[in-house]
């Protein structure tokens, strides 16, 4: 049953291979998005004992994880479909296959106990979003793939030295070597101290240049300035939290030893600087794609910024968690839409889409309210959760800094995206075919509907397994 | 314990510094291949003989001594480069850095104990000095190509570390860490022949179109 989630997306890779037709090719991908889903719902109800090895089993983290990846993949293949009908001309079996594929390897990290396994789903997600980055075969966007594959391939390697190093920190410590997270949790107080610190620094570079955290985001702007609007909010939204949930098995076993503390500065320092980098680049971005990277940049902050606090700000991270990944979600498949109205993504040229593409103008308006912690949508509750546990732990500078950040960025943000939404049109503007069209709304329509209802009720099932999660994690609610 | 293996990693040693010195690509990809296949044998010298084992030589073997560099040396082939000419770092710093690096490993790894079975090899500092220096063709090198040798440098230097873990790591670990080398160096490969195609050079410092202004 637990396989069936990781071999169903290769089936669907596999047929989409086999149809030679691009149009109705295009159809794999949400038919396959809608039974993955089906299953996740499926296994989050009822979920399987772990396998007799204890390799696979889908915890309370890994079930976010899949839960938000299954939900956001899902919406974009349903997009894939009217996007890909603008792009006819442009062979697709590369890029549905290797979205199919991605969404299994992403599938297998959130299921896997055993930090071997998780390496290598992970750095299988690196090298099939290669060819999703490089969709548009310019010079750009070679240039993009190029810096993506270079960065996040030495970046998971130098996880994998850490890996060995925690692994060999067993032997050391005269324990059975092993990399199951069960044991390395239960055995995380007795590890050589030399070599578990080591271990530590070395993964947290590695899962955290392929989260994107200052000072290891320099790869993001480019690869998500010129990838396909949908393969930006699979980025954003699914790699992220995969790589978020790599750091979060890290953290379990740091906070399991007696090193969390020193782990939680660590995290909270970098989340800080990362929230600092985007309000500074955010500001004068001119090119309106670029400057949703910047957004990742700072979510991944905050998320950073609320595992370093820990308690009851775990709530508030595993949450937006789910928040940034949906509202990213919209906010690329919106920005996408807008780019292919004005063939062009510089603030210069591209003005007034509220009037030239109402639809998704309005969409990305609202998304850019959502995703600088606005009310009623999500974020605001997660960021809010986070910030108030900075202040009721007496952790007013990070506090204080978090929100100067926040205002940065929302003033940042809101200079570049009100003039996109709601300027004036140009007058010498290209003429392009792209017209707001069901195919192309509807998938981040709905999404904006989930994110606003998370934003005013979260529903009991999702509460508990928040609350569990979190407890996994070290905190209360 | 095993001279031998020593020998074996003194040689991996020597060979960074033979892809360290050199401008031509053709010979660091050979360096890099002969430095896998040394890493190859290693494990067949230092664990007890097991099937588990016989598999993981024979992969490594193949996968870093022959698909690997046929990648790659076929890139270099349709790229129509030979040399890399002007490397930010030049040939001569970059010996000297390199040497600098694998004192530092040497230091490095006389503050990290070793496992009672492993006392005196030289497995930590080869690795962690195969691993800086790897780094150092990474940043120092301008070719596309120079930078996936680099990569591949580094790969080995982590390989060298598995091998301490050779008898604990599953085989579907392992397999699945060759495999994902594999598909990675494909698809650097891949890439590089497009960057070849548009912009008639795989001088990566050409790559400037989307930097920050």
């Amino acid at each position: 049953m637990m396989w069936a989630i990781v071999l169903l997306p290769l089936l669907g890779a596999l047929i989409a291979w086999l149809i030679p037709d691009n149009r109705r090719r295009s159809f794999v991908l949400p038919v396959f998005g809608l039974l993955h889903l089906a299953l996740t719902v499926t296994l989050l109800a009822e979920t399987p004992p772990p396998s007799p090895a204890g390799w696979i089993y889908l915890d309370p983290l890994g079930k976010l994880s899949l839960l938000s990846t299954s939900i956001l993949f899902t919406i974009c293949a349903a997009y894939a479909v009217g996007y890909l009908n603008y792009r006819r001309l442009r062979p697709n079996r590369t890029l549905c296959m290797a979205l199919l594929v991605c969404l299994s390897a992403m599938t297998l990290v959130t299921i896997s106990q055993h930090l071997g396994l998780l390496w290598i789903a992970l750095e299988a997600t690196t090298l099939t979003m290669a060819p999703l980055v490089y969709f548009n075969h310019n010079a750009r966007s070679i240039e993009a793939t190029w810096k993506y594959l270079l960065i996040c391939s030495v970046g998971i390697a130098i996880a994998l030295l850490g890996l060995f190093f925690l692994a060999y920190s067993t032997i050391v410590a005269q324990q059975e070597v092993t990399l199951l997270l069960g044991s390395l949790i239960e055995d995380a107080p007795r590890l050589h101290e030399g070599w578990r610190h080591a271990a530590f620094i070395f993964l947290l570079v590695g899962f955290g240049s392929k989260m994107g955290l200052a000072p290891l985001h320099t790869w993001k702007p480019d690869a998500y300035g010129e990838a396909p609007g949908l393969v930006g909010a699979l980025l954003a939204g699914g790699l992220v939290n995969c790589a978020l949930l790599a750091l979060l098995r890290v953290y379990q076993i740091a906070i399991a030893s007696t090193e969390g503390a020193l782990f939680q500065e660590v995290l909270l320092g970098m989340g800080l600087l990362s929230m600092a980098f985007a309000a500074v680049f955010m500001a004068r971005q001119s090119d309106f794609k670029r400057m949703l990277a910047y957004s990742s940049v700072e979510h991944v902050g905050i998320i950073a910024v609320a595992l370093g606090l820990g308690k009851a700000a775990l709530f508030g991270a595993l949450l937006h968690m789910i928040n940034n990944a949906l509202t990213k979600g919209v906010l690329f498949l919106s920005c996408g839409n807008i780019h292919r109205a004005y063939n062009s993504k510089s603030t210069q040229f591209v003005r007034g889409a509220l009037r030239r593409t109402p639809w998704s103008g309005a969409l990305f308006l609202a998304a850019f309210l959502a995703i600088t912690g606005s009310p009623p949508f999500g974020p605001f509750v997660s960021e809010f959760l986070i910030v108030s546990s900075a202040f009721v732990q007496g952790n007013y500078w990070s506090g204080g800094l978090f929100l100067l950040f926040l205002a940065m960025i929302f003033i940042g943000m809101a200079s570049t995206v009100l003039p996109v939404v709601l300027g004036k049109i140009p007058k010498d503007i290209q003429k392009s075919p792209y017209r707001d069209t069901v195919h192309t709304v509807l998938p981040p329509l709905l999404l904006m509907g989930v994110i606003l209802i998370l934003g005013l009720w979260i529903p009991a099932p999702l509460h508990a397994l928040l609350t569990e999660a979190a407890g996994m994690l070290g905190g209360g609610q | 314990m095993n001279p031998l293996a020593d020998q074996f990693l003194v040689l991996c040693l020597l060979l960074n510094f033979a892809v360290l010195g050199t401008s031509r690509l053709a010979f660091s990809v050979r360096a890099v291949a002969l430095q896998g296949v040394l890493l190859g044998i290693l494990p067949a010298l230092i664990h007890p003989f097991s099937w588990h084992l016989a598999f993981i030589v024979v992969s490594i073997i193949l996968v870093k001594g022959a698909v690997i560099p046929i990648l790659i040396i076929r890139a270099i082939r349709q790229a129509e480069i030979q040399r890399e000419f002007v490397p930010f770092i030049g040939y001569i710093p970059s010996l000297v850095l390199g040497a600098l690096f694998t004192s530092l490993a040497f230091i490095f790894a006389a503050k990290l104990p070793l496992a009672p079975e492993h006392e005196g090899l030289l497995f930590v500092p080869a690795s962690i000095a195969t691993v800086m220096c790897g780094f150092l063709i990474l940043m120092g090198r301008r070719k596309a190509i120079s930078q996936v040798i680099g990569y591949l440098l580094m790969e080995n230097g982590i390989f060298i570390f598995g091998l301490l873990l050779a008898d604990a790591m599953p085989v579907m670990v392992e397999a699945g860490a060759l495999l994902d080398l594999l598909v990675g160096i494909f698809v650097m490969g891949i890439v590089i022949n497009h960057i070849s195609r548009e912009f008639s050079t795989l001088d990566t410092s050409r790559l400037s179109t989307l930097r920050e202004e």
